[in-house]
């Protein structure tokens, strides 16, 4: 136990500071209500749906959670159930069996929700594009408020586009 | 004590603690955040989450039955009933003849039937799995908090639970008895299986496959679920007040005046940030249990908890 005490004072906090430089990896396609956003932004519950991504996005996505990148410190957390979720983070090229999945989920949410598309995959179905087994691209499945491009995109892109989405994101 | 005065001071106790519960779970959070060295979110947190749950839309299972919709009420309506029934911060309170420690134990054990009852009704796999896990644990923590707090009863010579507090109060060797130390270490363990904190439940979880009180409400959404989580922080904080109350009462109002409330009152919230840290450590330090270990670990508590109560008899 000493030991375990004495390595959690030695590092501290690990917690990066967010990079806020501009970059264009955050496209934002609907405009959220502003009071959607007043209500969700201070505290924020996801639930992640693979939609047939390769799991790099999902590599990514685990990141949020970890002392680094400390997704909570926005009120940012992730959810076992759609039910309790406020916002679907979607990865990958839809494939045909995931539509159906995917559109129950969005059906599943309770209004007011938010839709972020993580990763190329998402937008333009990248390397998987016209295979038999893809359906299209998540925007063509349920509504779409952000798109995170990236292959995969990193931990800061995502945070960036789920705060660009809620208006927290500092304009400069 | 003017009868105005008592139930003002019941309604101002049950306010108290609705309104501290979201707080105290919140520090708990922030605490096991920093102790991962991460920044956390602000103790205020499940403030802003309660908000969130009652502005949001309920969606519901077209297979859900009434049942399901009258749990999140039942849930925190005898949670409700309960922070009206424990001395919070003044001894003797107006319902103190109202109901025991059985009838605290009962009420808490009936938001978690129909809890698990809920579970059930809608349907969902995971559902029936937490339902199944929550009766398991409940079973064996529900006996063994009855049975610790009795091994207090025996010494004072009464299940009333303001009658337990004032013979520690007026007899503070009690306190140093075996059957203290006995039943502290039982009710303390039953506390973190009934309020679902590591090592038994994983509060911070979303791993479908090990949640337990998480599983039974993975259906509900909205003002339901704001009513069933700040229920269940509720019995957390309640929870905390009878082990923080009943083993050390010291710092209880005993006359309703401003002063000694208010004294009362902060002696209150320190010992509960007190508990509060030492639950945030140990679930830092300790891993969760296999489901099936889980009983060995309640069995010890409920054998420390008949020790209570067979050495307030022998040594009585």
């Amino acid at each position: 136990m000493p030991t375990l005490l004495q390595k959690i004072l030695r590092v501290g906090i690990a917690t990066e500071q967010l990079d806020l430089a501009e970059t264009d990896v955050v496209q934002v396609v609907r405009q959220v209500e502003a009071k959607t956003r007043r209500l969700l932004g201070r505290s924020l519950a996801i639930r992640e749906v693979d939609a047939g991504s390769c799991n790099g996005c999902e590599l990514e996505i685990t990141a949020l959670t970890n002392p680094l990148y400390d997704s909570e410190r926005f009120g940012i957390h992730f959810v076992a159930s759609p039910r309790h979720a406020d916002l679907l983070l979607v990865t990958g090229p839809v494939t045909r069996h995931m539509e159906v999945a995917l559109r129950k989920t969005y059906e599943a949410t309770p209004d007011p929700k938010l839709v972020v598309a993580v990763g190329d995959c998402a937008k333009t179905c990248g390397v998987f594009k016209g295979s038999y087994a893809i359906a299209g691209s998540v925007d063509r499945i349920v509504p779409v408020d952000v798109f995170v491009a990236g292959c995969p995109p990193e931990p800061t892109d995502l945070l960036r586009g789920i705060l660009t989405a809620l208006d927290r994101w500092p304009k400069s | 004590m003017t009868n105005m005065m008592s139930y003002g001071l019941e309604i101002g106790q049950m306010l108290l603690a609705l309104a501290l519960a979201p707080g105290l779970v919140g520090l708990v959070r922030w605490l096991k955040a920093r102790l991962q060295n991460r920044l956390g979110a602000p103790p205020w947190q499940p403030y802003l989450e309660l908000r969130k749950w009652l502005a949001k839309d309920v969606v519901m299972s077209t297979n859900a039955s009434w049942i399901f919709q009258a749990t999140p009420y039942i849930v925190f309506g005898s949670t409700v009933t309960v922070t009206l029934l424990v001395p919070l911060i003044a001894t003797p309170i107006a319902f103190d003849a109202v109901g025991d420690l059985l009838v605290v134990v009962y009420l808490l054990l009936l938001g978690t039937f129909f809890l698990a009852l809920a579970g059930l009704d809608a349907g969902t796999a995971f559902g029936g799995m937490g339902a199944s896990r929550e009766m398991t644990i409940a079973a064996i923590a529900e006996p063994t908090i009855a049975l610790s707090i009795s091994g207090l009863a025996i010494g004072s010579g009464s299940t009333n639970l303001g009658q337990i507090l004032t013979t520690t109060l007026t007899d503070p060797a009690a306190a140093i008895s075996p059957s203290h130390f006995l039943a502290f270490a039982a009710l303390f363990i039953v506390v973190l299986a009934e309020t679902g904190r590591l090592p038994i439940d994983n509060p911070a979880t979303h791993l479908e496959l090990t949640m337990i009180h998480e599983a039974m409400i993975l259906e509900y959404s909205g003002r339901y679920l704001a009513l069933i989580e700040w229920a269940s922080w509720t019995k957390f904080l309640l929870f905390l007040s009878l082990l923080a109350n009943l083993f050390v009462p010291w710092g209880m109002a005993t006359l309703v005046t401003l002063p000694t409330l208010a004294l009362a009152t902060a002696a209150w919230i320190g010992k509960l940030i007190l508990l509060a840290s030492a639950i945030a450590l140990l679930e830092t330090r300790v891993a969760k249990l296999r489901l099936f270990r889980v009983p060995e670990l309640l069995s010890l508590s409920f054998v420390l908890a008949l020790l209570a109560v067979t050495s307030s008899l022998v040594l009585k």
